[in-house]
């Protein structure tokens, strides 16, 4: 599904590595984590994957079901199926929820020679996948993200995976500003999504999250790299110790 | 001040240009002469003027040149909305085109018939909120509107009106020359929605002079455009009364040059007004909203939002001042105008200016610059919305702010489908 190799990115503006070789693949239907200190480069590695500017790409690869990822442009990254959750959802005033989402849908469809839905159809699957996740239909009304508290956002990401129902799906920290009930909305959201084929990389400081969406793979991302990948009693032992003996091990 | 001489030749040009009107009763001529001394005391607007440092006026001055056009290629303007409906052709009223102007609530006359009588109330109004705003700040084009304007409506609003009255300026001509005043006047509690829309002419001079009394409240929506190669002079003199409300709304596109400039007085206490306006061009364009408000009274609020999207060389230029005398407690006051750059060569220029006097009141001004936001483009990007759809939405987003001053939500929609149009025909 997700093949990431040797991949190296830098800024654009100030002459600084992020990310430092990352190799990284993640097989149909599995679901891997990224947990790692703050600093890291989780959210530019899932910034890169899905095509965000200000990033130089220094070397490596990174391609979707043998499609080449770094060579699209953002909106074709989405319609081969690459999605990311924001860690910082963005608000857009005077841009509706519903028209939003229904564009992004329709383009995406547009791009892979599908029908597209007609205004009646995408009402109700939208009004079905948000009662789902107990987001009501004055919250799809109101602007992009805007007014919406910090779980609401996150809330609102899930939503718009639900709707264009991706391959692969980047979850950057969905789990922070989550209230107890909406972590386990949220994952049982994500879990209903799973279906043997679509794929997850879950970026994540908790193990709590894990706990709700099991992991095949956890990783351990530091200065850039991956410095320890292994199942999910990796993250266990990152809750209970922290990072400095993962740290350590490999210094 | 003297003025220099080769100012009173530019002013005695400008009288001269058009055909001094004769015959008509002594409040309209007395009017018309106030108008010819005030201008002959300013003389023509030039570039040294406080007011007029962004905008050249000179092609202003000048006679008409042909300018191109338009073909009509969307439907009509307010086609939809139920209206009573006035076309002008060239600056002259056309009543074979134009509904019966008569409507419940309302009485409309042409302004060359209010003229001809020797007594009539429009004499209270017309030529007199002008006079007004002529201090502290010089408005020429205004006063030479007075002189000689022939053309226009004179409307006297006694109750609700069933529906709006639509003012349509239609162009036929190349280089035509037109001037059009308009004047209303609402008596307390009346109710009315102004339309107006339509190229006009190569160069338009119009003038609207609106008295409101308590309790009353105007609505006025505008949209000029489309042609690009004409120029648009226009005035706005609204007093307000007590509790009274006035809205008004222009949307502009395209236009060589366009100046628009309004003057709003509260006189009564607890009123509210808001002048917005979005506007959008791509490359000779020059667009300038020039915006005075006055507050004279207790506890009353005023608005201003104006929001210009700018392509390929395009202009957008913002003065717009809040004053605020000691007497004025309560005041609200806000004002914010932003300039959206598609690319490095367009220019924004704004004159925000608040001037206050009393100790109690809230005012706020804002004005900003920028690109399409960046992080926002590259959200709806990365959900498969293809990047210049992206922009466009963003575009529209960013005006929409302006647009949501318009009280009436299908005439707002309707603006926001005409603004979607002409983003989908200005792209890279
Ligand atoms: N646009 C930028 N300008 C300057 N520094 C940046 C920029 N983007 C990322 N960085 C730096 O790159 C490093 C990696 O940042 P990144 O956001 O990827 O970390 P992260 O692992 O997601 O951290 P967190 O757990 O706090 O979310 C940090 O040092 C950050 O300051
Ligand atoms: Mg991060």
């Amino acid at each position: 599904m997700l093949k990431i190799e040797n991949l190296k990115a830098s800024l654009e503006e100030e002459d600084k590595q992020i990310l430092k070789g990352i190799d990284l693949e993640i097989g149909e239907g599995e679901v891997h984590a990224i947990m790692g200190p703050n600093g890291s480069g989780k959210s530019t590695l899932s910034y890169v994957l899905s095509g965000k500017g200000g990033y130089v790409v220094d070397g490596g690869s990174a391609s979707l079901d043998g499609a080449d990822l770094l060579d699209m442009e953002p909106e074709e990254r989405a319609a081969e199926g690459l999605f990311l959750a924001f860690q910082y959802p963005v608000e857009i005033p005077g841009v509706g929820n519903m028209t939003f989402l229904r564009t992004a849908v329709n383009s995406q469809r547009k791009m892979r020679g599908e029908e597209e839905l007609n205004a009646a159809e995408f009402l109700k699957l939208v009004r079905a996948r948000a009662k789902d996740l107990k987001i009501d239909a004055d919250m799809l009304k109101r602007p992009v993200n805007v007014g919406f508290s910090g779980g609401e956002k996150k809330r609102n990401e899930i939503l718009q995976m639900a709707m264009l129902e991706p391959k692969m799906c980047i979850l950057d920290e969905t789990d922070s500003g989550l209230d107890v009930d909406a972590m386990k909305l949220v994952s049982e959201g994500v879990n209903a999504m799973r279906d043997g084929k679509r794929s997850f990389l879950v970026i994540t400081h908790y193990q709590r999250l894990l706990d709700h969406i099991k992991p095949d793979v956890v990783h351990i991302m530091a200065a850039g790299k991956i410095i320890k990948s292994g199942g999910p009693e990796l993250a266990l032992q990152v809750e209970n110790e922290g990072y400095a003996d993962l740290l350590n091990e490999v210094a | 001040m003297a003025l220099a001489a080769n100012n009173i030749d530019a002013t005695e040009a400008l009288i001269a240009a058009y055909p001094a009107p004769s015959g008509e009763g002594k409040w309209a001529s007395d009017a018309r002469v106030r108008a010819l001394t005030t201008l002959r005391q300013s003389g023509a607007p030039v570039r040294r003027d406080e007011y007029w440092k962004f905008t050249n006026p000179a092609r202003l001055l000048e006679p008409a040149k042909p300018a191109a056009i338009l073909e009509a290629d969307e439907v009509p303007v307010f086609e939809d909305t139920d209206k009573l409906l006035v076309v002008f052709v060239d600056g002259v009223f056309r009543a074979d085109l134009s509904d019966d102007l008569t409507m419940e609530g309302v009485e409309i006359e042409t302004l060359a018939s209010a003229m001809s009588k020797d007594i009539h109330w429009a004499a209270d109004i017309y030529g007199v909120l002008e006079a007004n705003g002529q201090n502290p700040v010089s408005r020429p084009l205004a006063a030479l509107n007075t002189a000689v304007a022939t053309e226009g409506l004179v409307i006297h609003v006694t109750g609700k009106a069933s529906k709006p009255i639509a003012l349509r300026y239609i162009r036929s001509g190349a280089d035509t020359d037109v001037m059009v005043h308009n004047v209303i006047k609402l008596d307390a509690g009346a109710d009315l929605t102004l339309l107006e829309s339509g190229p006009a002419a190569a160069r338009f001079n119009s003038s609207l002079e609106v008295e409101i009394a308590d309790s009353a409240a105007l609505h006025h929506v505008r949209t000029q455009g489309r042609d690009h190669e004409r120029l648009a002079a226009t005035h706005m003199f609204a007093r307000l009364g007590k509790e009274s409300r006035f809205k008004s709304f222009t949307v502009t596109v395209n236009g060589v040059l366009t100046r628009n400039e309004a003057v709003i007085e509260f006189t009564g206490d607890d009123a509210f007004a808001t002048v917005s306006g979005a506007s959008a061009g791509d490359g000779a364009y020059h667009h300038d909203d020039t915006v005075f408000v006055t507050h004279d009274a207790l506890n009353c609020e005023s608005r201003q939002v104006f929001k210009k999207v700018l392509r390929n060389g395009a202009t957008g230029v913002f003065q717009g001042k809040i004053l605020v005398p000691s007497h004025a407690q309560k005041t609200d006051g806000y004002q914010i105008a932003q300039g959206m750059l598609l690319e490095d060569d367009c220019t924004f220029l704004a004159k925000p200016e608040l001037e206050i006097y009393a100790d109690d009141v809230i005012c706020s001004h804002g004005s900003t610059c920028g690109a399409v936001d960046e992080t926002a483009l590259f959200y709806l990007t990365s959900r498969g919305v293809p990047k210049d759809q992206a922009q466009d939405m963003l575009v529209l987003a960013f005006m929409d702010e302006s647009i949501q001053e318009i009280e009436d939500t299908a005439l707002a929609d309707e603006i926001r489908e005409r603004l979607g149009g002409w983003v989908e025909r200005h792209k890279d």
